[in-house]
């Protein structure tokens, strides 16, 4: 992806649009890594992977815009000086070969300008830069997922959509880092930058596995293991939702990845084997103590 | 052919009542029907969606709770559950309803079987009994996808819930009721009709054209017509075997997509949308044909490229289907398989853009009056590129990866197909509305109606782009209430719309109360087609000396 930028000039100042949108989706919240009200644009971005697509989308936007643009001034043009009133005698001209040809080559030259960066994002979804450090199975079911870590003794657990009745006894209660369908009483622990695989399967019907500030989806077909990865850069909670129609409750099975720093994975790890909620509180204690510090060092 | 339509020309009413109606084998009256039941379709699907909208206005379940109240007579938890259930039913009816049951209908069986034989000169469709059991196929299977709404899908929840895709194991073990069957029952029905008039516009565009229409001469809704009977008659058999499939898996034990007997749900997504992306092509082609004409007689100009028009549209039909795992990328494609989907879905863009561009060269240079239909057509072209141009972003699988199954890809589709199949079926009613009845409509009631669809459908649409770009996922009855926002806004115009579609009725019952005569030809001399030749309305058979084409 990083030769895709080098290769436009235009990414450097795109990239800074980007990193200025994201630096005011971070300043109105510490957990910027959920929508937003009346956002118009992607999540800010917690991968390199996300980066590119936003980069990417903004890109394919110097295009699209202006086309529109032509075709509404075109269209503009023609009501104010070929209307009847100010044209009276249409012309009889139905041919002209040089400008058919222009208008066919012409998109197909824009086409390939967007091909090019287009291809280069596709093939580094498809090209993870290093070796996965971590392995961890989503499987989806109705209406809730299992995560397993693929690790020595492993370690799996069930995450499903935050009951409202069991906030106050697991400590989530501030509804604006545990909203609405998108907290689960579970959430899927990962190391900050740290290069994790995603097996993605189900049990039943097709779910599909999103984050969208992670630049992910990956559908859950039963009979089938898909694979997918991302690496996080910025601890934090990250929330997606399944985006495949799964039946009553697709609105209802949200995903949550907590991104946090090694020394805190380690720890979770460890405790979350025998004990589970337990080692989520004792993160969440801890996440929540580093921001406070951040926020007052601030 | 001269023998066949003498048969009943001693008498210009051939039957009375009912009976002209369901024993009908004029190409006229059974274009009449197709219009009147996709109007009535239309109202149906269109009032699911404006429920779906009611529901989304606000975050929560407001709506869908009391409704399987009353409908189901359940009380607590199960009205909760039957109402998301239904909000799912609802999606799929509202989608099914307008593919099949009313835009299909009203372009292809409604102004197509109108149109193209008086077009080409014809006295009227080549088989004229299977004309009429293609209509009278419809009825039955929109009755069917109705009872299914009622019958049991999963436990506790009635009517198919799986979206318009239909997509195993959901379709198949995640939906056991009767409900599914009868569905697919229907979209069988619905689509064995189709084949029918497939195969009868293709007969009719080959062989009857009048003595020196070649095709080269036909005018481009002939065309537009014809490569859409192509499109029918090539996909939909593809669709009847994978639904088929998904039956025999249902109810014989087969298990082509279960895969705890070694089938694969991924079978029956490739089988779907083999049918399903040329389907969208079926459901915008004759549109364009339909805005070719509008814009030819309003601009008082010949179409501009008019062979280049032409085979664009054959273009476009023939690399429609081999686009359809576009659909597909977060499935699990490999990177070549993506790889090919993007190159042949943004070659796509190359003859639509053709098709834009000569709209806008028909009208350089022209004496544009803006009468109604070129009200819609202009609105047509805009809003259809700025659908297009959002389809050319979405063709990108990398870009793809972020923007699949959310509102950005609503967004997309609506303004190809809600602003632009059905602006385009607007523009056909206002421009042959007084060619069919005689009738001329109020301009004042049919501007209205296209300004206030105008601004409540882009109100509905626009705002889903940035919904789908902050990752609001698709058919989701409930959503964060980050996305309550722009949420509001699109419900806002969808009750604005919903206001046009009473305005839409209105001008109709107007201009039937009021009958001011339409002429022959009330759009002048820029109005070339053969239909103009001919009294308005036509005769009961058309044609009896064949027109020569010089």
């Amino acid at each position: 992806m990083m030769r895709a930028m080098r290769k436009f000039p235009t990414s450097a100042k795109l990239m800074a649009t980007a990193a200025a949108a994201t630096a005011f989706f971070a300043g109105a919240s510490a957990h910027a890594a959920q929508p937003q009200p009346w956002e118009m644009s992607f999540q800010p971005a917690a991968t390199d992977m996300m980066r590119q697509i936003e980069w990417f989308g903004n890109y394919t936007m110097w295009f699209v815009v202006p086309i529109t643009v032509l075709v509404l001034a075109l269209l503009a043009w023609c009501i104010f000086r070929f209307r009847a009133s100010v044209n009276p005698v249409p012309s009889k001209t139905s041919h002209n070969t040089l400008i058919e040809i222009i208008w066919t080559v012409g998109p197909v030259v824009v086409l390939l300008f967007i091909a090019i960066p287009s291809f280069q994002l596709l093939t580094a979804q498809y090209t993870p830069p290093e070796e996965a450090k971590l392995t961890v199975k989503a499987t989806g079911n109705q209406w809730n997922w299992d995560y397993e870590y693929q690790i020595e003794n492993t370690l799996s657990f069930n995450s499903a959509i935050l009951q409202d009745a069991d906030r106050a006894a697991i400590g989530k209660e501030d509804r604006k880092v545990y909203p609405r369908l998108l907290a689960v009483d579970n959430e899927l622990v990962v190391p900050v930058n740290t290069m994790t695989r995603v097996l993605v399967t189900a049990t039943d019907v097709i779910h599909s596995f999103a984050m969208p500030a992670f630049g992910i989806k990956m559908d859950a077909v039963p009979g089938r293991t898909n694979e997918t990865w991302f690496k996080a850069e910025k601890e934090g909670l990250y929330y997606g939702q399944c985006s495949q129609l799964c039946g009553k409750d697709h609105a209802f099975m949200p995903i949550a990845i907590r991104v946090v720093s090694d020394a805190q994975y380690k720890t979770w790890l460890a405790a979350a084997k025998a004990d589970l909620p337990g080692a989520n509180k004792a993160l969440m204690a801890e996440v929540d103590g580093t921001n406070k510090v951040a926020a007052a060092g601030n | 052919m001269a023998e066949a339509a003498a048969h009943d020309d001693h008498d210009h009413k051939p039957y009375h009542g009912w009976v002209r109606w369901v024993y009908s084998t004029n190409h006229k009256d059974i274009g009449t029907l197709y219009l009147i039941f996709a109007i009535f379709a239309g109202i149906v699907g269109g009032a699911l969606s404006v429920v779906i909208r009611m529901e989304l206005q606000e975050p929560g379940i407001q709506i869908f709770t009391g409704l399987a109240q009353m409908v189901y007579g359940v009380n607590g938890d199960a009205a909760i559950d039957g109402g998301k259930s239904m909000y799912n039913a609802f999606g799929t009816a509202h989608a099914l309803i307008m593919i099949f049951f009313m835009v299909m209908p009203a372009l292809i069986g409604g102004f197509a079987n109108w149109m193209v034989p008086i077009m080409i000169g014809a006295p009227d469709m080549a088989f004229p009994r299977m004309n009429n059991i293609s209509f009278w196929l419809l009825p039955p299977a929109f009755i069917l996808l109705i009872t299914s709404a009622f019958m049991p899908s999963a436990p506790g929840a009635y009517g198919v819930g799986g979206g318009w895709t239909l997509y195993p194991p959901l379709s198949t073990s995640g939906q056991p009721g009767p409900a599914m069957d009868l569905a697919i029952l229907s979209i069988h029905i619905a689509g064995a009709s189709s084949i029918l008039g497939a195969i009868n516009f293709i007969t009719t565009i080959f062989n009857m054209r009048a003595p020196g229409m070649t095709l080269h001469k036909m005018p481009l809704f002939a065309w537009s017509v014809l490569v859409t009977a192509f499109l029918l008659l090539l996909s939909l058999p593809v669709l009847a075997g994978g639904i088929t499939m998904l039956l025999t898996d249902r109810n014989f034990g087969t298990a082509f997509f279960a895969p705890d007997n070694g089938g694969d749900p991924l079978l029956f997504q490739h089988l779907f949308w083999f049918f399903g992306h040329p389907e969208v092509y079926i459901l915008i082609l004759p549109g364009f044909g339909i805005i070719s004409h509008i814009v030819s007689t309003f601009s008082k100009k010949p179409v501009f490229g008019y062979l280049g028009m032409a085979y664009a549209m054959v273009a476009i039909g023939a690399v429609g289907f081999i686009v359809w795992a576009h659909h597909m990328y977060t499935t699990g494609l490999s990177l070549d398989t993506q790889r090919y989907f993007v190159f042949a879905t943004m070659v796509i863009a190359v003859p639509t853009g053709v098709k834009i561009f000569s709209w806008i060269a028909t009208m350089w240079g022209g004496s544009i009056s803006f009468k109604t239909p070129m009200l819609w057509a202009l609105g047509f072209i805009f809003l259809f590129t700025v659908g297009g141009v959002t389809g050319v972003q979405l063709a990108n699988a990398g870009l793809d990866r972020s923007l699949h199954d959310t509102y950005f890809v609503i967004a997309h589709f609506h303004y190809v197909l809600s602003l632009g199949a059905v602006f385009a079926i607007f523009a056909g009613w206002y421009y042959w509305f007084p060619k069919m009845t005689g009738y001329m409509y109020s301009p004042v009631i049919a501007n209205t109606h296209f300004w206030v669809t105008f601004v409540g459908v882009n109100l509905i649409f626009f705002p889903q782009h940035f919904l789908g770009l902050a990752g609001m996922p698709r058919r989701t009855i409930d959503y964060p209430d980050a996305f309550a926002g722009w949420n509001m806004v699109s419900s806002y115009g969808s009750y604005i719309s919903a206001v046009g579609v009473v305005i839409f009725l209105y001008g109709v019952f107007e201009a039937f109360q009021k009958k001011r005569v339409a002429g022959a030809n009330p759009w002048g001399e820029g109005a070339t087609t053969l239909e103009w030749q001919l009294p308005s309305p036509p005769p009961f058979h058309q044609w009896e000396q064949l027109p020569k084409i010089k």
